[in-house]
């Protein structure tokens, strides 16, 4: 097997900056890294080393100034808009620190969310009893099946932080990128969702997890540092 | 499917969308309630212009007239298009008021009845002879009298709620009508070198409630032969100044008014040799609303400027809702992140909320034009009861000829008002949410993030 077959996502010589005002912040400076399948890796740096830059340049939310990031081998730059919707829906599940729940939709609309961004209303009625199912399953397996009809307002941070991990798990996708997901949470509450994400990387789930926190990033199988724009080998 | 779910949650869950929906509502309301009255006005206005000047019209503006009026006449109702017509004076003179005394130079209208009925709708405007009309010149206290119908507003009280205060009797009131004779060549008829003026008593037989507020207050009517006599029009040869014509139910107006006024360049040419063939150069032919230009056309300008007027709330609304819909975005930016950080296309963000804004739109409409009839349906309600609470009326009767206000809404009006009313409202939508849907998601996300 060569590394292009187990990476699953990677980059290479990523650059980023920013326009503040009349200077250009220099956010990420040639940034390599990859991911293995099934491996859970940790980005750890203070705030402003540009590692939720370097997680939404992973996930294709944001597009790097130079360098490519590359997806089981294809470069995401030569993917067309539809495809980086796809991959956004399909292959990545996002895990954000301010959970970014739609306050109009219940627990389970929430979760079915993932499914119907990608699904016409044709389509939609087929799958959308097996999809309930799933979204069910994934929220009970979360300690929320009493939850699946309340609206977020009505769930405390953690509950609302394992509902964006069902959202997340939905399209079952191949990768997992989780920005700050305890960063908003108490320790106590913290600690539970960094269980769950040990309990899915011991299910096989690549996780590439940002946290700014030394006995979070620990957690993880690999941790990776990241200092003034650069991977910091110290 | 998120496309049809997430429309519906906004709309049903977030309650700037009543604000929308209100804002939609008022305007819809405000166009159909004024629109429905200023076209009834307009309509009502010419509906009564057709019924008293009949279909086309033969006139002369001069006071002397035209002669072999009766030939065309009958030449006209051997066509196949013309159901009647009927000869009709146009001038003025001095009427005195014999038991008041009081006098006043005012228009006096020669007409035959019996033809003046079958041509135009001057039997509906009378108030003692409505069923008898071929009477009306006739006196009801005493039928071989002269008689004479009074325009309405120069003989009846109006009441400020519109209606007239009729006599329950016809009073037996006696007009002496003096009028200036002009002989065929324009010049007063003279006895010696003294003027010659004719008088006539006539009795009040009727008044005349045409809808025309200069009609009513200004015109006196009487006997066709008699005001004939009276204004020296049967001098050398018979004379009238404007025959009324009735065309057949089916014919074009227009078309029919070309075939009259070839018919009429014929008559003059095979009439070349008549002595008063001189008369007929002043003579034109037009449809009733040519004939009402000067009075119609103010009114149809005015519609014009309210149509250009509401036009302006069109874009007001468009306005309104680009402005609600760009708070609505800017509320919702962080979601439209999200749904981009789920995978959703800009066309599919772009989706969701000109779907919102169709739901705001109809929604809107539908209220707008639900309160908009039940208030037309209750206006005239509402007006009397605010004129017997507060003595406020919209329209002073004493001034505007009109009964009740004009509240027949019809359906294309609706269907028009609501069409652009969720046009408004799509393009209402459409810039705010193609600004936020092409933002870089993440931009959107670390923005609502801080």
């Amino acid at each position: 097997m060569t590394d292009k077959d187990n990476y699953i996502l990677s980059c290479k010589d990523i650059y980023k900056s920013y326009q503040m005002g009349a200077t250009r912040l220099e956010v990420l400076k040639g940034i390599n890294l990859s991911a293995a399948r099934g491996e859970f890796v940790a980005i750890r740096g203070a705030s402003g080393s540009g590692k939720s830059t370097l997680l939404h340049i992973l996930g294709a939310l944001d597009t790097p100034d130079k360098g490519g990031v590359f997806f089981e081998g294809k470069n995401l730059a030569d993917f067309s808009g539809r495809k980086i919707n796809e991959f956004r829906n399909k292959k990545i599940g996002f895990v954000f620190q301010f959970y970014h729940l739609l306050d109009e939709l219940t627990v389970l609309e929430n979760v079915l969310l993932a499914k119907m961004a990608h699904s016409s209303a044709a389509r939609w009625l087929t799958c959308s009893d097996s999809a309930k199912n799933h979204a069910c399953q994934l929220l009970g397996e979360l300690g929320l099946s009493e939850r699946v009809s309340h609206r977020p307002f009505e769930l405390s941070g953690g509950e609302r932080q394992r509902v964006a991990i069902a959202r997340a798990l939905m399209n079952e996708p191949d990768i997992i990128l989780a920005d700050e997901p305890t960063g908003n949470l108490d320790s106590q509450t913290g600690n539970g969702i960094l269980k769950v994400f040990e309990k899915l990387h011991s299910g096989g789930q690549t996780i590439v997890m940002v946290s700014h926190d030394e006995k979070i990033a620990g957690r993880a199988q690999r941790v990776i540092r990241l200092a003034d724009g650069k991977i910091s080998t110290a | 499917m998120y496309d049809i779910i997430l429309p519906i949650r906004f709309f049903l869950r977030r309650r700037i969308t009543i604000l929308a929906v209100l804002a939609v509502a008022l305007c819809v309301f405000t166009v159909v309630v004024v629109m429905t009255v200023m076209n009834g006005l307009v309509s009502d206005f010419t509906d009564k212009n057709h019924a008293f000047f009949s279909d086309g019209i033969v006139w002369t503006d001069s006071l002397v007239g035209f002669g072999l009026y009766e030939e065309f006449i009958s030449r006209l109702e051997k066509t196949d298009f013309v159901a009647c017509a009927a000869p009709v004076i146009n001038t003025f003179g001095l009427v005195e008021s014999e038991s008041s005394g009081k006098n006043a130079a005012l228009d006096l209208m020669g007409m035959d009845i019996a033809r003046q009925i079958k041509t135009t709708d001057f039997a509906d405007t009378l108030y003692y002879r409505k069923d008898t009309p071929i009477l009306a010149f006739n006196p009801i206290y005493d039928v071989n009298l002269a008689g004479c119908i009074i325009g309405v507003d120069l003989l009846v009280e109006r009441l400020k709620s519109g209606q007239y205060r009729q006599l329950s009797f016809l009073p037996m009131w006696s007009y002496l009508i003096t009028c200036f004779p002009l002989t065929p060549k324009g010049a007063l008829a003279k006895t010696g070198t003294a003027l010659t003026a004719n008088s006539g008593t006539f009795y009040y037989s009727d008044n005349s409630n045409s809808g025309l507020a200069k009609i009513d207050s200004t015109v006196v009517y009487l006997p066709f032969d008699s005001l004939q006599s009276l204004c020296g029009m049967d001098i050398g040869a018979k004379r009238t100044n404007a025959i009324f014509v009735k065309f057949k139910k089916g014919f074009d107006i227009n078309v029919c008014t070309d075939k009259v006024s070839r018919l009429w360049q014929d008559f003059i040419k095979e009439n070349g040799d008549f002595a008063l063939a001189n008369l007929f150069g002043t003579v034109r032919v037009a449809d009733w609303k040519t004939y009402r230009r000067e009075t119609i056309a103010p009114m149809e300008k005015e519609q014009t400027m309210m149509i250009l007027l509401f036009a302006l709330v069109g874009l007001i609304t468009v306005f309104i809702i680009f402005v609600i819909f760009y708070m609505i975005i800017s509320r919702k930016s962080r979601d439209i992140g999200i749904l981009k950080s789920l995978g959703v296309s800009k066309t599919g963000i772009v989706r969701v909320f000109l779907r919102l804004a169709l739901l705001i739109g109809i929604c809107g409409a539908a209220v707008g034009i639900a309160a908009a009839l039940v208030f037309l349906l209750n206006i005239n309600r509402l007006e009397g009861w605010l004129f017997d609470k507060f003595g406020f009326q919209i329209w002073n009767r004493e001034i505007y000829a009109i009964g009740e206000i004009p509240h027949q809404t019809r359906p294309v009006l609706l269907a028009i008002v609501a069409a652009c009313a969720v046009a408004a409202c799509l393009l209402g939508a459409l810039l705010p949410t193609l600004g936020s849907a092409g933002r870089k998601c993440v931009d959107i996300l670390r923005v609502n993030q801080l």
